[in-house]
């Protein structure tokens, strides 16, 4: 497969090395070139005239099923979806069957990603089954490939245990990525306010994510260790992550585009494409949460990409599994945000490719000489109707089916090689 | 007989749903269907040879009793079937119920389910009419109508009023349906109960939130109490129901706020001493059994109008 390109013409969209500029981008085998490198007589091509290029994008957060539910989605099936959002690497987080709490899971994970599309990173679990009582083997995961701890989906009740976690987690230079969620106070199925009052459906009020988010910052700031939290959804949670910023514990976050796109009214009419958790909340909370975006509050844009076949949502609401898909969405909905002038296309390549690689420690959210060659070229005004017949995911349980989104990845590159190609 | 032809439901899903006409046209036609049950021969032919299911996920004795009363005074054939929850949980989909009885040709489902959204989830995989008997939390419409038509009849208008509802706002279907269904009407409705069953954003319904039963009750032409559980699913809403008699139970005392003719109301079945005191339950401005045998003729009326109209 070719891995040598100019690439021309584009708008180089580096902020990493503070470069925006319509320039040509070089890659040989593979690796972005210096401007000092000479190129082979014979380079293919690629016309980026109007289009953006920039670094590979990260999905720090994404449920790829494998092993276990192999039916909802596997690590080849989501890494193509992933490409085809314009991502070239996703963290998949531990909460398979069986649970990524072993270096052997890890391994296996690790396997099957040498095939795959776009680089995979396991995240593994903080506790052995996630069931919050014993520590997994950090040591054994981080030297398996996994990048990150979390026990996502299942928030760690006990605060000793997260302390440990933390403190263990920073021997191994591992990012602990917490699901805030206060268990006793989360067992409605949606957002807790007027509209979970009009569908009769049991709330949960954004009070459980922030006192959680609370007790990570506390347990950061007291033992010096570091914490990312996953998915914020909530106003109440940007204000502690605000402050706890400013006297500098060391706290990141993501959200996901679902939060500052939708709102609980989108609940109305019960569709389970509506159900995840955190749930989708007030008008007030995606405001907050797309200040966060631009101030910095928020770090990374993650899509807690989440496959569930119709078994699990074609029923009604309350039994409904939580979770929707975001690989193939992410990019046209941030995409959005720099059309009503949100944030600028810098700060969309910060959130959704610099950052979520820092975060994790990756090679990988640049377009330096040297660098491996993940790039994504994204046309930001192509237009298109996103029909369950275009879903490369295994699963189609999304609420933007049926949408008219604009701007997408139209290349992706990885390793210098094709992995999506929409350009004629 | 109403003789009105503008009824355009095909399911009656709730409350919210139905516009101040159609609420109009399902009392007047209920109205009309009232006398049937009082004739010696209760029966008439209105919907004979018509199939009428009644699918009841959650136990039902007077809901599932009142629709079943009123399709055999009108004549239909009616199937009771109660899947046990754990039948449904062992594999079988509310979709794959649906349509296996879809495919028997019934003509009207009625559905009662503790999940909130439940019959509208129904209404997508079935030819016939899909009629709420109550769904969790949201909504219970018959309810509504029947408490809708007891006022009416017995103040003869549904606009102008005063509602008050006391207790458990949060859990109940009904306080849904009637917060909706008074304020089309023209009334208003104000409620009060203990903080932890007071939903957040009750208000945007159209209710007002009291913050005393004084000034809930104070003047009102109905006094309606919902039932009280003391708590649900770990969930503790009350330290106990002897103290919520005390603070939040319509006694006599507090009654005599309320206009002196103000009616009594409870959707049942009531616990004695806790939401009302015996002495108000049974007393007389109590109209709690004019609620029961309303409830008959508004869901002949229902039954009726989604025929009519397929």
């Amino acid at each position: 497969m070719n891995t040598t390109w100019r690439i021309k013409n584009g708008r180089i969209i580096d902020p990493a090395n503070h470069i925006d500029q319509i320039a040509d981008l070089l890659v040989i085998d593979g690796r972005i070139a210096g401007p000092e490198q000479s190129l082979p007589p014979e380079v293919p091509e690629i016309d980026a005239a109007g289009l953006w290029v920039v670094p590979g994008l990260t999905d720090m957060h994404v449920h790829l099923r494998e092993p276990g539910e192999e039916y909802k989605e596997d690590i080849l099936s989501g890494a193509r979806a992933a490409a085809a959002g314009g991502f070239t690497g996703v963290a998949c987080m531990p909460n398979t069957k069986p649970v990524n709490d072993c270096a052997t899971v890890t391994a296996m994970i690790m396997a099957r990603a040498a095939e795959a599309a776009v680089r995979v990173y396991p995240v593994g679990a903080i506790s052995l089954g996630s069931e919050g009582k014993q520590l997994a083997e950090f040591g054994e995961m981080r030297a398996a490939g996994a990048v990150a701890v979390t026990d996502d989906g299942r928030p760690v009740r006990d605060s000793q245990l997260m302390r440990r976690a933390l403190e263990y987690a920073s021997d191994f230079g591992l990012p602990v990525i917490s699901h805030s969620e206060e268990a006793s106070l989360s067992t409605g199925v949606m957002n807790e306010g007027p509209v979970s009052t009009r569908l009769g459906l049991k709330g949960i009020p954004t009070a459980a994510e922030a006192i959680m988010v609370y007790r990570e910052i506390a347990l950061a700031e007291f033992t010096g260790a570091r914490v990312h939290i996953a998915h914020v959804s909530t106003a109440m949670a940007i204000d502690l992550l605000r402050a706890a910023k400013a006297r500098g514990v060391r706290v990141t976050a993501e959200t996901a585009p679902h939060y500052f796109t939708l709102t609980d009214e989108a609940v109305l009419g019960y569709d389970t494409n509506t159900k995840m958790n955190p749930p989708l909340r007030s008008a007030v909370d995606r405001e907050a949460i797309k200040t966060a975006l631009l101030d910095g509050t928020l770090d990374a844009i993650a899509t807690d990409h989440a496959p569930h076949s119709i078994l699990e949502k074609e029923v009604e609401f309350d039994t409904a599994a939580n979770g929707i898909i975001g690989l193939e969405t992410a990019l046209p909905l941030t995409l959005a945000l720099v059309r009503d002038q949100v944030i600028d296309a810098a700060r969309l390549v910060e959130l959704l490719a610099v950052k979520p690689a820092a975060i994790l420690g990756l090679p990988a959210g640049t377009l330096s000489s040297g660098a491996a060659a993940d790039i994504t070229l994204i046309d930001p005004e192509r237009e298109f109707v996103y029909t369950a017949d275009q879903v490369v995911s295994k699963s189609r349980n999304t609420p933007f089916l049926g949408w008219t989104l604009r701007g997408r990845a139209v290349l992706t590159l990885v390793g210098g090689a094709i992995r999506h190609n929409l350009l004629a | 007989m109403a003789t009105g032809t503008t009824f355009a439901h095909r399911h009656i899903l709730g409350m919210e749903q139905l516009s101040r006409e159609d609420i109009a046209h399902i009392l007047a036609t209920a109205d009309s269907f009232k006398e049937i049950s009082n004739r010696s021969i209760k029966k008439v032919p209105t919907l004979r040879g018509h199939t009428i299911i009644n699918l009841f996920f959650e136990p039902s004795t007077r809901t599932r009793l009142s629709f079943e009363v009123a399709a055999k005074r009108m004549s239909a054939d009616t199937f009771n079937i109660s899947p046990s929850t754990s039948s449904t949980t062992k594999g079988e989909t509310l979709a794959d119920t649906a349509r296996n009885i879809s495919a028997m040709h019934p003509d009207i489902i009625i559905i009662r389910h503790s999940c909130s959204g439940a019959p509208l989830l129904l209404s997508r995989y079935v030819e016939a009419a899909v009629i709420n008997a109550g769904d969790g939390a949201h909504e219970h419409p018959s309810q509504g109508l029947l408490d809708l038509m007891t006022v009416k009849e017995r103040r003869s208008t549904l606009s102008g009023l005063k509602i008050a509802l006391i207790g458990d706002i949060a859990h109940s279907r009904v306080a849904h349906s009637d917060i909706v269904g008074f304020t089309r009407m023209g009334s208003e409705v104000f409620v009060f109960g203990p903080s932890t069953l007071i939903p957040k954003g009750i208000d945007q319904l159209g209710a007002t939130v009291c913050s005393s039963l004084e000034e809930a009750v104070r003047d009102a032409d109905v006094v309606m109490t919902l039932r009280i559980q003391r708590e649900r699913q770990n969930d503790p809403l009350l330290p106990s129901l002897r103290e919520y008699s005390r603070h939040f139970g319509i006694s006599r005392q507090v009654l005599s706020l309320a206009k002196p003719d103000a009616l009594v109301m409870h959707p049942g079945p009531v616990n004695r001493g806790v939401e009302l005191p015996p002495e108000v339950a049974d007393g007389p401005q109590s109209v709690i059994l004019e609620q029961v045998t309303n409830g008959v003729a508004v869901r002949m009326a229902l039954l009726y109008l989604v025929m009519g109209n397929s």
